[in-house]
């Protein structure tokens, strides 16, 4: 029996396995709507769609699957655009489908027409525009197969009214055959054994861990290199929980707020092994001081990314799990030396601190909600000041446990993102840690959040700034607080008025108890802090330095 | 330097903003592209000169290979291969001078394939340097229009760029 268009992206959805959805509908997907209406796919209504392309990337990053995002046409589509830019720099497979003005109306400014593939064009891995409702089937298919492959990405499928509604017979194809793409997962043998040659023979290797390592699922493979060779491992904000935090050879963070401890050792090491990394600018501060003393390993499945920024020794184009182990194979146990003990120094010499001074301070609250969690929930963040204290003072040891925005740098990512994140792990605790500026981008999903009761818990660093700007302004703009004080509603009123639990916290003492009761709550709670207002995130590299030059922490 | 890249590309609706996009996004600097079917069904060829060093290059190269319509590449620059382009000048030509210019047309083996009662439109195919040299002769004349292909690339003898000889030389 034929099925129209809507019924085999439906029917196509579920041969992938895919659980839950979240979308918004409107004229150009109403007959997707329509045939979702009897189908048992679970569809989550969020109230903005740049909502539906977060939740869609926090269900992937925390679950490993890929998350899908619908929307209608024109402006549908284009809310989903800052969502799908922000899974693109960060390598998440998610997949868009939008709906399309009839394929006879296309090209003619039609009503709600946006050239979306075109638009989406720089922030896809790929996009379809379907023409023919045959080729449906097969698209979704290469979508699903592009998005979850290689290096990850977001992929966008266009569909039509018309091709919603046309008939053709159903087959879900078994394989993809594309020419242009076959990405290389087996890492290359023989540069393998040279890389196992130059760590035997390194005194001051480092690991650098990036989000590779988690999209791969190699945290087992990376525990092992790290423990057969001791190397210390620092991790980008990407690579957080790749690396278990409390291990002896964590050094947490590098980069822009990385601890002294990394940015030391990456300073002066012999031998730096990149791991699903790709030098970004905020890792790297000054590119020609950057690791100067060292050779580089970079193990990566984007050969794209390989010798991007920096000159590379040893290449390895390959899926990360594959090669490291086989890489560990030929790895002999390391005995610790002056290295380790270097490390273990600075380490004991620099940790992150802040003054306590009596007032309520950010980085406090986060050591809170670590110790109440067990370092075992979600946490999720939007960007900021926010974002760097959830990065330093919870200690992560599992992977996709930190979702945040770290490519796009996203503000309002971090609400729909736990949402998502919350509908793949219910048995978690998940937690946005926001700022109060961050938040009221994307606050309407609260009401999301209650409606089908998915609860999660807003944890706002309330400092009536945009604190990370603020900073900015201080240390290098004079003090001049150009249009970065924000204010607020009462946050307080306003999740009761969308029906959520709400709460105020101006105490330290308050701070566990509020947590607490949230945790209980198994409703959306936010809880409102009132923080220090000029706290500074630190130790801090400035833009453009080395990054052993580090102010403050 | 200048780098000549023959590449074989899905025949898909928008690969070729997929292609030009890149390197415009990516601040490479395209010389020029030309694009057309090749012997397959459903693939195209683009010739794609552009200016870069090694180092532009490789990212050039890794990049393309990114976009999923894109098939193959080959940097044809440092082997042995034949290029072409094609030309077609439109230049004023009284009477009077008519014959000068059919000299010039005879000396490059060029054609003439429009006569009209002040200009000539001369066709003339070979590679850049031939192109350019009878640009400057006829630029006397007084050149009223004119408009190059771009160039076009082919490896000599054994060696292909073509989707059967893809998994021998990868
Ligand atoms: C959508 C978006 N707009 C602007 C910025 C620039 N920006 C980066 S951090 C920041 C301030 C964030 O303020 P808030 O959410 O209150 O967090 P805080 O830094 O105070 O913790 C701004 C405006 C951004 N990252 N994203």
């Amino acid at each position: 029996m034929p099925l129209s268009g809507a019924e085999i992206i439906i029917k196509s959805l579920q041969e992938e396995g895919v659980e839950a959805i979240f979308g918004y509908p409107g004229g150009q997907i109403l007959p997707f709507y329509d045939a979702l209406y009897s189908s048992s796919l679970k569809h989550y209504l969020v109230r903005h769609e740049q909502g539906a392309a977060h939740a869609a990337d926090g269900y992937a990053r925390a679950t490993g699957k890929p998350g899908v995002c619908v929307a209608t046409s024109g402006p549908g589509a284009t809310n989903l655009v800052t969502g799908i830019a922000t899974a693109y720099m960060d390598s998440i497979p998610i997949i868009a489908l939008t709906g399309q003005v009839p394929c006879e109306l296309l090209g003619k400014d039609s009503f709600q027409e946006a050239d979306i593939t075109g638009i989406t064009l720089p922030i896809t891995k790929h996009n379809f525009l379907v023409n023919d409702v045959k080729d449906l089937a097969r698209m979704i298919k290469e979508a699903f197969h592009i998005a979850t492959t290689g290096r990850p990405g977001p992929v966008l499928i266009d569909i039509p009214k018309d091709v919603q509604v046309n008939k053709t017979k159903f087959r879900y194809p078994e394989n993809v055959s594309l020419k242009g793409y076959k990405p290389t997962f087996e890492g290359n043998k023989g540069q393998i054994s040279l890389a196992a040659k130059m760590i035997g023979q390194a005194k001051k290797p480092v690991i650098y861990a990036g989000g590779g390592v988690i999209s791969s699922g190699a945290s087992k493979e990376l525990f092992r290199l790290a423990e057969l060779t001791l190397s210390p491992v620092t991790t980008t904000l990407m690579g957080i929980g790749a690396f278990p935090e409390t291990h002896p050879l964590s050094l947490g963070m590098l980069g822009m707020h990385g601890t002294r401890a990394a940015n030391y050792a990456v300073s002066q090491s012999d031998l730096l092994i990149a791991v699903g990394a790709r030098f970004d600018d905020r890792v790297t501060g000054k590119i020609a001081e950057f690791a100067s003393h060292a050779k580089i390993i970079h193990i990566d499945i984007d050969p794209a990314e390989i010798g991007k920024n920096v000159r590379i020794d040893i290449p390895i184009v390959g899926d990360i799990k594959k090669v490291l182990a086989i890489l560990n194979s030929k790895m002999e146990q390391h005995l610790a030396g002056d290295w380790q003990h270097k490390i273990a120094e600075w380490k004991e010499k620099h940790p992150l601190f802040y003054e306590s001074n009596g007032s309520l301070k950010p980085q406090f609250i986060v050591e809170q909600i670590h110790d109440i969690t067990k370092g075992k929930a979600i946490i999720v963040t939007e960007v900021g000041q926010n974002q760097m204290w959830a990065a330093q003072y919870y200690k992560y040891t599992k992977p996709r446990t930190f979702l945040s925005s770290g490519g796009l740098g996203t503000m309002g990512y971090g609400l729909p993102a736990a949402i998502g994140a919350k509908v793949g792990c219910p048995d978690s605790v998940v937690i946005d840690i926001a700022g109060d500026g961050s938040i009221q981008m994307n606050i309407q999903e609260l009401a999301t959040a209650v409606h089908y009761n998915i609860p999660v818990i807003v944890a706002i660093l309330n400092n009536n700034f945009l604190g990370m700007v603020r900073q900015w302004q201080e240390l290098f703009f004079d003090r001049r607080y150009s249009h970065t004080e924000i204010t607020g509603p009462d946050f307080v009123k306003l999740a009761e008025a969308y029906g959520a639990v709400g709460m105020r916290v101006e105490k330290a003492k308050d701070v566990k108890p509020a947590l607490k009761k949230a945790i209980e709550a198994k409703r959306p709670v936010l809880i409102d802090f009132t923080v220090e207002r000029e706290e500074n995130v630190f130790p801090m590299v400035p833009p453009g330095g080395a990054i052993h030059k580090m102010l403050g922490g | 330097m200048r780098h000549i890249l023959a590449v074989l590309v899905e025949n898909n609706p928008g690969v070729l903003t997929r292609v030009a996009g890149l390197f415009s996004r990516r601040g490479y600097n395209i010389d020029s592209l030309t694009v057309g079917r090749t012997e397959s069904l459903n693939i195209s060829r683009m010739t794609i000169v552009v200016e870069g060093d090694d180092l532009v290059l490789e990212q050039v190269t890794k990049q393309l290979h990114k976009l999923i319509d894109v098939i193959k590449i080959n940097d044809i620059t440092s082997e042995q291969y034949v290029d072409r382009e094609l030309v077609l000048i439109k230049v004023g030509a009284d009477p009077v001078i008519r014959g000068e210019i059919l000299q010039i047309v005879d000396i490059f083996r060029a054609r003439i394939v429009d006569i009209g009662r002040r200009t000539l439109i001369i066709e003339c195919t070979g590679d850049e340097g031939k192109i350019n040299a009878v640009i400057e002769s006829l630029k006397p004349f007084g050149i009223k229009e004119l408009v190059r292909t771009g160039k076009v690339a082919m490896l000599r003898g054994q060696k292909f760029t073509s989707i059967s000889e893809t998994k021998e030389d990868e």
